[in-house]
């Protein structure tokens, strides 16, 4: 696959705080990348510089082997962490107003179809929910029939449903054969949707590659669960690597049946034994030592 | 041009639509007219003008208290004088006439002194014209105000509040350039202003019927001109600003003088010389120049030239500086 996004040594500054500090990478055409990092970790500030918001200290951003211009606005549709919309305007009104800035454009049915903005065309764009406000703001990103998208933090303060609704929304795009750059600090948001990842911490990129890929690379082992009373009621002290977390203890082990056995041995009830893999929350913490949510 | 006027359609939909906005536009010129034809609604002060050609003699009619007697020198504005009621009387001893305006009591009045004293020998001219009221005076500094509030803080205002709160940002991430997006902005301004401008100004014509002696053409060239100078005056306030707060600060800082100096409310003649100065570096002194001249004055296209020149250049300076300093972020 050929690159559509070539990001060579990219550097920003603000005021002596280096917000990204040196990353490159490349972004495969048709694709979903994924940019992820807790809050503050440059992920904004990558993106904007991708979109040509933001103008980078140092480094290049190349698009289609071409510096970014006219070429590039035409072609990438942009979904904002926070936009605000012009008010009193209708969500009709409001598509059919961006759909006039370009000379490409999608028609507005198969953008209200594919975004199901039906139920609320004619609301006044300031009384929508959060679900619908959010797919509003992708459709309009949509609006150019993009060749790369831009989605920063879609899903940020969405219920589960609305959350699915979007995510179904990105792998329609996908499936279209669109390259797809979403940054995201939920991290089941890109196990969900990425085919590669990039994870920054403090401006710099820590770790990269497919999520199934850095989860084999990173761990061999699985977490058992178990309530904390039932962990302390051994009759033996245990040799386990076990984890604190709050009501329950986290154990974790490559050899489950060698630990199984060790816990009945001991007398630890396993009624309410839980198994899972390692997720990549697991490996942010494992790498950064920082909890990726508060 | 199509991108231009997506913008412009979507500016104008917010603005008609922001009722409140729209009705304080509309309302609040109204209310001003309104108090001040109450306010001054009385006669004017109990002293008699006459003109006199040339320095009046010290004795007869020339010395009947409670008449100010005025040298003039302008005859032919003198006699425009007494058609407004502004002149009670016009003499002009050496060339034996007089001027009166039949429909002033007061002139009937002085001509009765005049004609019992050393006049009878005078040739009588006639003239004719309503009283001009201060009201009549008052019109075009408020409708002139009022273009200016909503030029400034209808672009300047909205602009640092679209760069706030992202709408720029948004719009910065497609083809459109900053030229248009300025331009949608003032020709959306310009045309919503003249119209709510129209409406007050037929409306307030409908109930207090004041004085318009001018051609409709020479008064829409005063208030597009002078709109138009205005909104470039936002747009330099507006082009790099992010905080509403101080926007608001510098509208005020602006808009405030303008509306106490540039004889929106009281004649800047007889004021110190070094106000008349300041008031000239202001926009909107020139605007209700001009308009008053056409209003009241009748002055044509070609009288109020120079204003228009004043206001033009002055929106070529703004513009200029408008654009250049533009930062979408």
């Amino acid at each position: 696959m050929s690159a559509l996004i070539e990001v060579d040594n990219l550097v920003k500054h603000y005021q002596g705080v280096r917000a990204v500090d040196g990353i490159s990478f490349t972004i495969a055409r048709g694709t979903c990348f994924g940019l992820l990092g807790p809050n503050g970790a440059g992920k904004t500030t990558t993106v904007e510089m991708l979109e040509g918001i933001k103008e980078p200290t140092a480094g290049s951003i190349r698009y289609k082997g071409e510096p970014l211009g006219p070429q590039f606005r035409r072609e990438a549709g942009i979904m904002f962490q926070s936009t605000a919309l012009q008010e009193f305007i209708t969500v009709r009104e409001t598509l059919r107003m961006f759909s006039r800035l370009y000379d490409r454009s999608v028609p507005l049915q198969t953008l209200i179809d594919s975004c199901a903005l039906h139920s609320f065309l004619d609301r006044d764009t300031r009384k929508l929910s959060g679900g619908q406000r959010q797919r509003l703001l992708l459709a309009i990103a949509l609006v150019n029939d993009p060749d790369v998208v831009f989605l920063d933090e879609p899903t940020t303060g969405l219920d589960p449903q609305a959350r699915r609704m979007l995510w179904e929304l990105v792998r329609s795009i996908k499936a279209r054969g669109k390259t797809v750059l979403l940054t995201t600090h939920y991290m089941e948001e890109a196990y969900e949707l990425c085919d590669e990842i990039i994870i920054m911490d403090q401006g710099r990129i820590i770790a990269q590659g497919s999520p199934d890929d850095l989860l084999a690379r990173h761990f061999h082992d699985v977490v058992l669960q178990l309530p904390r009373d039932d962990y302390a009621a051994a009759a033996v002290p245990l040799d386990l690597k076990a984890l604190d977390c709050g009501d329950s203890v986290e154990i974790l082990t490559s050899a489950v049946s060698d630990t199984v056995q060790q816990l009945l041995a001991a007398g630890v009830s396993l009624d309410r034994l839980r198994i899972r893999a390692r997720t990549l929350d697991d490996l942010f913490l494992e790498l950064t030592g920082k909890e990726l949510r508060p | 041009m199509k991108r231009l006027l997506a913008v412009f359609i979507a500016r104008n939909k917010e603005f008609l639509r922001d009722r409140a906005a729209l009705g304080w536009n509309l309302l609040f010129p109204v209310f001003i007219v309104a108090g001040f034809a109450f306010a001054f609604s009385g006669e004017p002060a109990p002293l008699y003008k006459v003109g006199v050609t040339a320095e009046a003699p010290h004795d007869g009619f020339y010395t009947t208290p409670h008449v100010q007697f005025i040298v003039v020198d302008d005859v032919a504005a003198a006699i425009t004088k007494v058609e407004r009621h502004r002149l009670d009387l016009l003499v002009d001893p050496a060339g034996g006439r007089y001027w009166v305006n039949d429909e002033s009591p007061r002139g009937q009045l002085l001509e009765r002194l005049l004609l019992a004293g050393d006049g009878a020998a005078l040739h009588k001219e006639s003239v004719s014209g309503r009283i001009i009221r201060y009201v009549d005076w008052l019109i075009p500094g408020v409708l002139g105000m009022n273009i200016m509030f909503s030029a400034l803080y209808g672009v300047g205002f909205v602009i640092v509040r679209y760069r706030k709160n992202g709408v720029l940002k948004r719009l910065k991430a497609t083809p459109l350039s900053a030229i248009e997006f300025l331009a949608a902005q003032v020709a959306s301004r310009l045309w919503l202003i003249l119209a709510v401008t129209s409406v007050v100004f037929f409306g307030t014509h409908l109930f207090v019927g004041f004085a318009m002696y001018g051609t409709y053409l020479a008064l829409f060239a005063a208030f597009a001109m002078g709109t138009v100078c205005m909104i470039s005056m936002g747009l330099v306030i507006a082009a790099r600003i992010a905080s509403e707060e101080l926007a608001e600060g510098l509208l005020n800082l602006i808009s405030w003088p303008m509306m106490f100096l540039s004889g929106v409310w009281f004649s800047l003649e007889g004021t110190h010389p070094a106000v008349q100065q300041l008031a000239k570096i202001f926009p909107l002194t020139h605007m209700i120049e001009a308009a008053r001249a056409v209003m009241i004055d009748g002055a044509s296209l070609a009288a109020i030239a120079p204003q228009l020149g004043v206001l033009l250049a002055m929106t070529a300076v703004f513009l200029a500086i408008g654009a250049r300093l533009f930062r979408w972020e």
